[in-house]
């Protein structure tokens, strides 16, 4: 019987489409990836195999700092992030629906529904008028604050969502158990509930790690003078001649990221 | 309802507020909040160099439909602003097609695959996803650009003699977009072809229709939901673009995004571009309606 509904979902030239459509979706990327390792001096005409992009990229001081500059956002943010998430993911979840539930919904996954351009010139409003009021103090700088505090905001929704996705298919039977042989409800959170959590949580870190790294937009309207995250570094690249140097960091970029798609990947499949 | 149960729904309530408090507070001072300032400042007046003035005022939003006569100071309706609109929208739009047209028989392809390899498929759609929006635009350009592999291809293969100009042009800002955005389409339509019992499939053969009619009368009517998802989630990120027209389109095909940035920049109006930002949020905000109801009726069909 299986066989014959095998047959039945068969619809002529879909399997066709589909191939060219992963085709096409790798084809750009691994051309890139390609030519990162590009011996010429364009990124037009193949000249053998090379590494001396990555050797200019490892070199110039403002890769080095934007790379710096992205990982410490991302670092701070996606564990900021993360730590609210998780508790706003037991907030919501597995209790009694309460008054304002929908509202807290709304709110977390707000970031997801505003186009990050709006966002962007939001924040770009309202921290040129806190910068210019903390002047005004006489607190002069308070550097990768804002950008944090932004990137700390639009990462909760994807932390959050994988949080609470683990929280709802967990038995709630576990902490009542750890309840009864007379564990504090602390206790019972660290010992019982935190380690199931585990997994839940560090998919939605790095998620959050990923988005946060990843960001052009709201940085690029955020940062002030000097502080190009690797994103921002390569769009303001992008307007002069572009060298493949932009290629080899969009392939480290790139490499890192699939790295901590699969392990978020291994982290949430499904066992058994 | 007895007073002690009235004290464990409030105890409830309170620790599911407390819990969520933090998360609450960084979304409200570094994502909800600042949008009403927007608001605001789309009621103020352009400064001299950027900023705005204290003076309450309408011209930001009169701004996005007419421009004054700089001598006589009589509105007109501000075709160049119309033209980025109507590109915007009409880009969009290809673009929700595109990846529908192109997107189905995927999300169809892996969803009638083996239980075991469906995850690896799936997986192959979401990192492209998960990668870089930059470093896909990025890589498109590479692709189109005169001297790009596209061109060097077909002129190797002796198609053309010269380079066709693709780079910079609305064309440009149609491709990328749906590059971009594919798996946006592919993801929702996945979900519900996953859903749909094949066995319906067999039962409209049987009843003699042929793969077109099971195809337009059984399949689609069913996956709806899943378009309307699909397309929703294309044309909110596509209406709302602004790094693939900027690397892709070049200074002059603007979409809404980035004539938004030009009023903060060069352009020198924020009320103009405060007032377009809430006319992009209101439009988004608009489809996301029709697609929570859309989502909403798939539930009701069910239950």
């Amino acid at each position: 019987m299986a066989d014959r509904a095998f047959a039945a979902t068969r619809i002529p030239g879909f399997a066709t489409v589909a191939v060219a459509v992963f085709a096409v979706l790798y084809l750009p990327i691994l051309t890139l990836v390609a030519y990162s390792f590009n011996a010429n001096n364009s990124i037009a005409d193949w000249g053998g195999l090379s590494l001396q992009w990555y050797a200019t990229a490892w070199e110039n001081e403002a890769v080095k700092e934007a790379t710096v500059r992205s990982l410490v956002i991302a670092a701070v943010a996606s564990a900021i992030a993360t730590a609210v998430a998780t508790m706003a993911a037991l907030g919501t979840t597995r209790r009694a629906r309460f008054r304002g539930q929908t509202f807290i919904y709304v709110m977390i996954n707000q970031p997801l529904m505003v186009p990050e351009i709006v966002t962007a010139v939001a924040l770009l409003i309202l921290f040129g008028v806190v910068r210019q009021a903390l002047r005004g103090m006489g607190v002069v700088d308070l550097g990768l604050t804002y950008l944090i505090l932004a990137h700390s905001a639009f990462c909760i929704p994807f932390a959050y969502l994988p949080i609470r996705a683990r929280l709802e298919g967990m038995d709630l039977s576990l902490e009542t158990a750890a309840a009864d042989l007379y564990a504090t409800p602390w206790r019972a959170f660290r010992r019982v509930t935190l380690p199931i959590l585990a997994p839940g949580i560090m998919a939605g870190a790095m998620l959050a790690f990923v988005i946060s790294l990843d960001d052009v937009v709201i940085t690029e309207f955020v940062k002030s003078g000097g502080q190009d995250t690797l994103p921002t570094y390569m769009l303001g690249q992008m307007r002069r001649a572009i060298t493949p140097e932009v290629n080899a960091i969009s392939t480290a970029l790139l490499l890192l990221t699939v790295i901590l798609l699969t392990a978020f990947f291994l982290l949430t499949r499904k066992r058994g | 309802m007895s007073r002690a149960e009235d004290r464990a729904r409030a105890a409830n309530a309170r620790t599911g507020w407390l819990l969520s408090a933090p998360a609450l507070a960084i979304l409200t001072v570094a994502a909800a909040g600042p949008l009403l300032i927007v608001l605001v400042y789309s009621f103020l007046t352009p400064g001299r160099y950027g900023n705005v003035v204290w003076d309450v005022s309408l011209d930001g939003w009169i701004g996005v439909l007419f421009t004054r006569d700089i001598f006589d100071g009589t509105l007109r309706l501000a075709e160049a602003h119309l033209a980025i609109f109507w590109r915007s929208v009409w880009l969009s739009l290809m673009t929700t097609a595109i990846t529908f047209l192109v997107g189905f028989p995927t999300a169809w392809f892996i969803a009638t695959r083996p239980a075991d390899r469906r995850a690896v498929w799936l997986f192959l759609i979401t990192i492209p996803f998960w990668t870089n929006l930059l470093i896909r635009t990025f890589a498109i350009n590479e692709v189109i650009r005169n001297d790009g592999i596209l061109n060097s291809l077909l002129i190797g293969a002796g198609l053309i003699q010269a380079p066709i100009r693709i780079l910079y042009t609305d064309t440009a800002v149609l491709i990328g977009m749906a590059y971009v955005y594919l798996p946006l389409m592919v993801l929702p339509l996945y979900a519900a072809i996953d859903r749909f019992d094949m066995r319906l499939l067999e039962a409209g053969y049987d009843l003699y229709a042929g793969r077109l009619g099971v195809l337009r009368r059984v399949i689609l009517p069913l996956v709806r939901p899943g378009i309307v998802a699909g397309s929703i989630l294309v044309f909110v990120p596509s209406l709302g673009a602004y790094v693939t027209p900027r690397v892709l389109g070049g200074g002059k095909n603007m979409m809404i995004g980035n004539f938004i940035e030009l009023q903060f920049g060069q352009g020198r109006n924020w009320p103009l571009g405060a007032a377009l930002s809430i006319l992009l949020l209101a439009i988004v905000m608009a489809a996301l309606l029709v697609y929570v109801r859309a989502t909403t009726d798939r539930g009701r069909d069910h239950g």
